[in-house]
């Protein structure tokens, strides 16, 4: 279960909440300061130098991001079962091991890749082409959070029929 | 030489630009005034390439701005330099890092010459030890100053200004016209600015280019616009008190 779900999606709609929303408004401001309309007016590709280093960065991140708190929810378990619940430190490895699939981590890691692209490509676009002023990059920010939860319960659904 | 030719501008079903063509001098200072709304804006992005025009054509120097090809337009982009109405100074970098960066983009300079370059742009618009503040770090003028550094840090050709007045007193507002007009004629550029300031125009206008609602009204120089037989431009001039009162004057 942590593994599966709560490491990737969990974690991912927590990465929208506060990675997708921030790359929205930086980016959101930007246009609305002309810094984006500075760049292209020095022949410099404004989708190639801001947006593709913030997929690129996400995608690369995100999964030793899941890695981390999968293995820091096994980790709090444990101390958990030791000192506070009455299970037996050996009983909980016991029971973490037992019918474990090492499948399911490479495929915690497929939905998470899937997951940073969407996050970071959806905020990238809302961000992007924002059109008015600050209640439009606040929208922006809100819209690239909505938009990404679903975009993730859906990926997540389609990923779990296609490869599970 | 900066050419266009009947450029229109559609945006939905408002017509922004209508057919408007005209040509920008080498070495002189081109105004394009107009009231707010009237297109001037959207006319210097169409020159630059922020905005695509709907129909018309653009060259500068011989070199087709719209239908050139990829590495035309790109060239030609390499040697524009503009001030943005705010600015737009990239804010998380700093006034150096802001000035160096076409020069990091666009050229193979290495570091020690960038930072001559850089140094030798901000002292020539008359900014001193502000090169590791920050943009929100610096007053307005000081911005539109660095803003006007980081334009001719590449040797631009052609330099675009959009309204580089705004938001200044009368007296920086000066400044910044009379350092326009100095970068101007020392390195031979190309200067297109947008504005409504009636001190830029009188003072600073080698060929000034009227819009009225999306169309161009009127074309002459600072020394023809009293004389001018446009109801609109008049209208445009004389709306403030004062310059009411030098009309008043000059007519006893």
């Amino acid at each position: 279960m942590v593994i599966l779900e709560l490491a990737p999606t969990v974690m991912a709609i927590i990465f929208a909440g506060k990675v997708g929303s921030n790359i929205a408004s930086q980016l959101g401001s930007m246009r609305i300061t002309e810094q984006i309309d500075a760049l292209e007016v020095m022949g410099i590709n404004p989708t190639t130098y801001l947006v593709l280093p913030k997929i690129v960065a996400s995608i690369c991140m995100y999964p030793l991001l899941v890695i981390l708190s999968g293995s820091l929810a096994i980790f709090s378990g444990y101390l958990a079962a030791k000192f506070i619940l009455p299970i037996a430190a050996e009983d909980y490895v016991y029971g973490i091991r037992y019918l474990f699939d090492p499948y399911t981590i490479r495929f915690a890691i497929y939905k998470s890749l899937a997951f940073a692209f969407l996050v970071s490509s959806i905020a990238a676009y809302k961000g992007f082409y924002v059109f008015g002023g600050a209640v439009a990059v606040g929208q922006a920010s809100t819209q690239a959070v909505t938009n990404s939860c679903i975009a993730i319960l859906a990926a997540d659904y389609v990923l779990t029929q296609l490869l599970l | 030489m900066i050419e266009f030719n009947h450029i229109s501008k559609r945006f939905k079903d408002k017509l922004v630009l209508d057919d408007i063509s005209g040509h920008f001098q080498r070495g002189k200072i081109s105004l394009v005034i107009g009231t707010s709304g009237t297109g001037k804006s959207v006319l210097l992005k169409c020159l630059v390439g922020i905005i695509q025009p709907t129909i018309g054509s653009i060259s500068f120097d011989g070199r087709d701005m719209l239908e050139g090809g990829k590495s035309t337009i790109i060239s030609i982009k390499r040697e524009i330099g503009m001030l943005f109405q705010g600015s737009a100074l990239f804010d998380s970098k700093t006034i150096e890092e802001n000035v160096k960066f076409p020069l990091d983009m666009l050229t193979e300079m290495s570091k020690s010459e960038k930072l001559d370059r850089v140094n030798f742009c901000l002292q020539r618009v008359g900014l001193k030890d502000v090169n590791h503040k920050f943009p929100n770090e610096i007053s307005g003028g000081m911005q539109k100053r660095v803003g006007i550094a980081r334009a001719i840090v590449n040797n631009s050709k052609y330099l675009f200004c959009d309204e580089p007045n705004s938001g200044l007193d009368p007296q920086t507002s000066l400044l910044i016209d009379e350092l326009i007009q100095e970068l101007t004629y020392e390195y031979n550029i190309t200067t297109v600015v947008v504005t409504h300031n009636l001190d830029s125009i009188f003072t600073m206008g080698d060929y000034i280019m009227f819009l009225s609602q999306g169309k161009k009204v009127w074309e002459g120089n600072s020394k023809e616009l009293f004389h001018a037989q446009v109801q609109a431009l008049k209208d445009f001039l004389f709306a403030s008190k004062m310059m009411q009162q030098l009309l008043i004057k000059d007519s006893h």
